[in-house]
């Protein structure tokens, strides 16, 4: 067994960390602990970044960091807090899921993610290529985590924790995207998170809660 | 002038209508801005595009490029001889409809004047562009925005939900066509790439697929002309238009989609097969018959004009479906007889249907009533109308001397020699076509008929048709500038056929003119004196001789007194003007003889009822036949497809994930 560098395995730790947090963000039911889970990954991600950019000195990537800490770990769920708190929907709970059928189909996700991730990491040389598969696996889960939920925070967490696996795949990849591009991503992030709270108060005052199979009634005929 | 190419004059005239239109756009609601000055302005473009195209007529095209359009991709433009026949047409006769409209389109109807001045122009410059367009993207452009600009003209007055029907069913019809050439199109480049009308021609296709190319551009243009079974749109959207629209409509944005069809199966695929005329002679009987029954019967008068379209252009697919036989056969001499009377049927039609539709345009104006059976007696409130509709309508009755009866004679000359051809079945068979022809003659005779004679002649049916007053000055202006056109075209058929020759030669590589040179210019003898000959001239002094002296004898020999007094009542006094032969009542017979052809639901009152009434309404077999159930088929298909919108988010989700997972999976390297 090829002697991994230490700084790779702190990498692979927080990429696997990452995706511990996806998991127990997919069986989550309560908003609160949600957003603080998001928090955290975002967290983990702004670290592993920061380790990255240290190994590879890669500067441009300590920014990548410091945005990530700033927007995903700080602003994000400071909004989404707030929300919660205006809407008063911190009592809200998924009822209808099934919990660990969703954690299996999360785990046969996994599986196809790095079945899939494996022959890109190969191409690539970088220090984090190991964490690709964990990245594209950390997508999909939130993809499933958007699908099977039916209020619309838990949804927008997911579609938040998506830009997460998709910054992770960015940074283990090719070190990152260049500056213009994550500084428009995390702008448009930013942005989305705030017209989606904005839609929440239209919904919530068309239905009278924030449930959104309640939306089926817009469809045609 | 003379260092200015001819090209380039019809560019400019197509320019200077796109920015008329855009000038209506600069104050759309003046009325009188656009009517007094910007439609006149539209009528001196034409008369100078007119002008133009038929000076050019006999020289050598001319090409030039465009730089607009895609990158790389430019459009290619080409002014020949058979593009000056329709330019000269679309020129002609749009003064005559753009005078009109000066003084027709007032205030409060629908769309704003300005904004239907920027539709008018854009269809006058998009019809030039489709004339002149050398490849198939340009062509393509400017057919669409041809469509869409008539699609918003005919839906001038949307307030109505049975207009935005027939608006839709045009625009509908009008797309399934489009596609149809644009395969055509595609067909014809021969997998090269090449979409100038130029590499087309260069392609030589097999026998399958430039008949596969033949049949697309048959039925795409046929859509567009209203040839059958795609002729449905025609009697809804002619109606629902303003009588210039329509007039504009049928006289001439019929005539590109005749334009197309010569293009593409005489330039562009110039080796024609036999059965391919045969095809365009069955379609075109099949069309004209239909046309003109459906035209008797019919008691709303645009409608009635409408199906007299179909008619007029089934005979002129009869025509074309004989030239592509004779030339099939290399019998150039009698294609070429053929070729001309497609041709000078084109600029008859464009003539007097126009002046028809604008003179019930007139009428609608005048009475506020579509319907024949409220209308009668006109003709002595509104005689300008009256006199000059007449001249219409007996050029629309293919009667002599007049335009209509030169182009039937000529092509019943084409049929007249297709006992000539080498082929067995053919000789004996088309000339049946002829019986069928003469027949749709008759009948579109007794559609004319009735036409005049329920509108202007009688006695008013109504007690308010005794306000109609006559139409404006510019209303008679254009009505005359198209009567005019199509008394030239009566009595001058040798000095027209000379001149539309050059495009007969272009697409068959003979004419007409050496023969026709031989006689005089008053003398109309295709293919020898000895068979047959047409002196308009003498039918004219003939009949106007007569008609004098008939005049003369009643006023001065047999009492010379006009009295008007009540008719002898047979000693039955209750006796009105309602108790006229109504529209429905003249058709009765033809509708009788023609029963199995009509789709009626009919009414008859009993001796019981409280209020007895008759009604008859007709409809076309095509609508239950073929388009409902095309309609019940897309229905059903769209019912299961609707399917996939289930409402629920997470089910859209759902599709984007699956998708991302296949692709990831199908896309591994």
């Amino acid at each position: 067994m090829s002697a991994v560098p230490f700084s790779a395995q702190i990498i692979n730790l927080f990429a696997s960390v990452i995706l511990l947090l996806a998991f127990a963000m997919l069986g989550q039911r309560r908003v609160m602990p949600l957003i603080n889970l998001f928090a955290y990954q975002g967290l983990v991600l702004a670290m592993s970044t920061a380790v990255v950019a240290f190994t590879t000195h890669q500067h441009h990537l300590y920014w990548s960091a410091g945005l990530t800490l700033l927007l995903k770990a700080l602003l994000l769920p400071w909004i989404l807090h707030r929300l919660v708190r205006r809407l008063n929907v911190k009592w809200d709970v998924e009822s209808l899921i099934a919990i660990p059928t969703t954690m299996l189909v999360g785990v046969g996700l996994v599986i196809v993610a790095f079945n899939v991730a494996l022959p890109i990491s190969q191409l690539s040389n970088t220090i984090t290529r190991g964490t690709l598969g964990i990245a594209l696996a950390t997508v999909m889960l939130a993809f499933l985590m958007m699908i099977t939920r039916t209020k619309a925070i838990p949804q927008v967490v997911g579609f938040l924790a998506m830009e997460n696996g998709l910054f992770l795949a960015a940074t283990s990849a090719t070190y990152g995207m260049p500056m213009v591009v994550e500084l428009g991503i995390a702008l448009d992030v930013l942005v989305g998170a705030i017209i989606l709270g904005v839609f929440f108060f239209q919904i919530r005052e068309q239905f009278d809660s924030l449930d959104i199979r309640n939306m089926e009634k817009l469809k045609d005929s | 002038m003379s260092d200015l190419l001819s090209i380039d004059a019809l560019l400019i005239a197509a320019c200077a209508w796109f920015a008329i239109g855009l000038a209506g756009l600069l104050a759309p609601r003046e009325t009188h801005f656009v009517s007094k000055f910007l439609f006149p302005a539209g009528a001196l473009v034409g008369l100078l595009a007119g002008v133009v195209a038929l000076n050019f007529l006999g020289q050598a095209p001319q090409v030039a490029v465009l730089a607009i359009g895609l990158p790389d991709l430019p459009f290619h433009l080409r002014l020949d001889n058979l593009t000056a026949i329709f330019a000269m047409l679309i020129g002609f006769v749009s003064v005559g409809i753009s005078i009109f409209g000066a003084g027709y389109f007032r205030e409060g109807e629908g769309t704003a004047p300005g904004l239907l001045c920027l539709e008018y122009h854009l269809f006058l410059a998009s019809m030039l562009m489709v004339l002149l367009a050398d490849d198939a993207y340009a062509f393509m452009v400017a057919w669409e925005s041809m469509a869409l600009s008539s699609f918003f003209l005919v839906t001038t007055n949307h307030q109505h939900a049975e207009i935005r029907r027939a608006g839709f069913l045009y625009l509908l019809i009008a797309h399934v066509g489009a596609i149809a050439i644009l395969l055509s199109f595609g067909v014809m480049t021969g997998g090269a790439g090449d979409y100038r009308f130029d590499g087309m021609r260069a392609q030589q296709l097999s026998p399958f697929w430039s008949s596969a190319a033949y049949l697309l551009a048959l039925f795409g243009f046929g859509a567009k002309a209203g040839l059958l079974p795609v002729h449905v749109w025609l009697p809804e959207a002619h109606p629902a238009a303003p009588s210039p629209v329509s007039a504009m409509m049928s006289g001439v944005m019929l005539k590109t989609a005749i334009y197309g069809l010569l293009r593409v199966s005489f330039d562009l695929l110039h080796t024609p097969l036999w059965w391919w005329g045969v095809v365009a002679l069955a379609v075109g009987l099949a069309t004209a018959l239909f046309g003109v029954l459906y035209s008797t019967v019919q008691s709303d008068m645009k409608r009635l004009l409408a199906y007299s379209s179909i008619e007029n252009i089934g005979l002129i697919a009869v025509a074309i479906g004989l030239a592509l036989i004779f030339h099939a056969y290399r019998m150039e001499a009698l294609a070429a007889l053929a070729m001309t009377a497609v041709l000078y049927h084109c600029l008859a039609h464009a003539g007097f249907k126009s002046l028809l539709f604008l003179a019930t345009g007139s009428v609608l104006h005048a009475t506020k009533e579509r319907s024949l059976g409220k209308l009668g007696g006109l003709i002595h409130r509104m005689p300008w109308v009256a006199w000059l509709a007449l001249t219409g309508v007996i050029a629309g009755a293919g009667l002599p001397p007049l335009s209509g009866f030169v182009s039937e004679w000529l092509l019943l000359q084409g049929f007249l020699f297709s006992p000539g051809l080498p082929h067995p079945w053919l000789n004996m068979v088309v000339p049946v076509g002829a019986a069928l022809v003469v027949l749709v003659a008759a009948l579109a005779g007794f559609a004319m008929v009735k036409f005049f004679g329920i509108i202007f002649l009688g006695q008013m049916r109504e007690e308010n048709l005794k306000e109609a007053h006559d139409a404006g000055w510019w209303e008679r202006a254009g009505l005359a500038w198209l009567a005019l056109l199509t008394v030239l075209l009566g009595v001058l058929p040798t000095t027209v056929i000379l001149r539309i020759d050059a495009a007969t030669r272009q697409l068959l590589g003979t004419g007409l003119t050496d023969r026709m040179r031989e006689h005089g210019w008053w003398m109309l003898a295709p293919i020898s004196p000895e068979r047959a000959s047409y002196q308009p001239l003498v039918f004219l002094a003939v009949i106007a001789a007569s008609v004098l002296l008939g005049r003369w004898l009643v006023r001065h020999l047999y009492h010379g007194r006009v009295r008007r007094t009540q008719a002898w009542d047979c000693g039955y006094y209750f006796q009105g003007p309602r108790a006229q032969d109504t529209a429905e009542g003249f058709s009765q017979p033809i509708r009788r003889i023609f029963e199995p052809m009509f789709r009626m639901e009919r009414h008859f009152p009993t001796a019981r009822d409280e209020q007895p009434y008759y009604s008859v309404k007709v409809e076309d077999h095509f609508w239950h036949w073929l388009y409902l159930p095309v309609a019940k088929l897309a229905e059903r298909m769209s019912g299961l497809i609707i399917r996939l919108q289930g409402g629920r988010i997470a089910i859209y989700l759902l599709y984007s994930f699956l998708t991302l997972i296949v692709l990831l999976l199908v896309a591994r390297p």
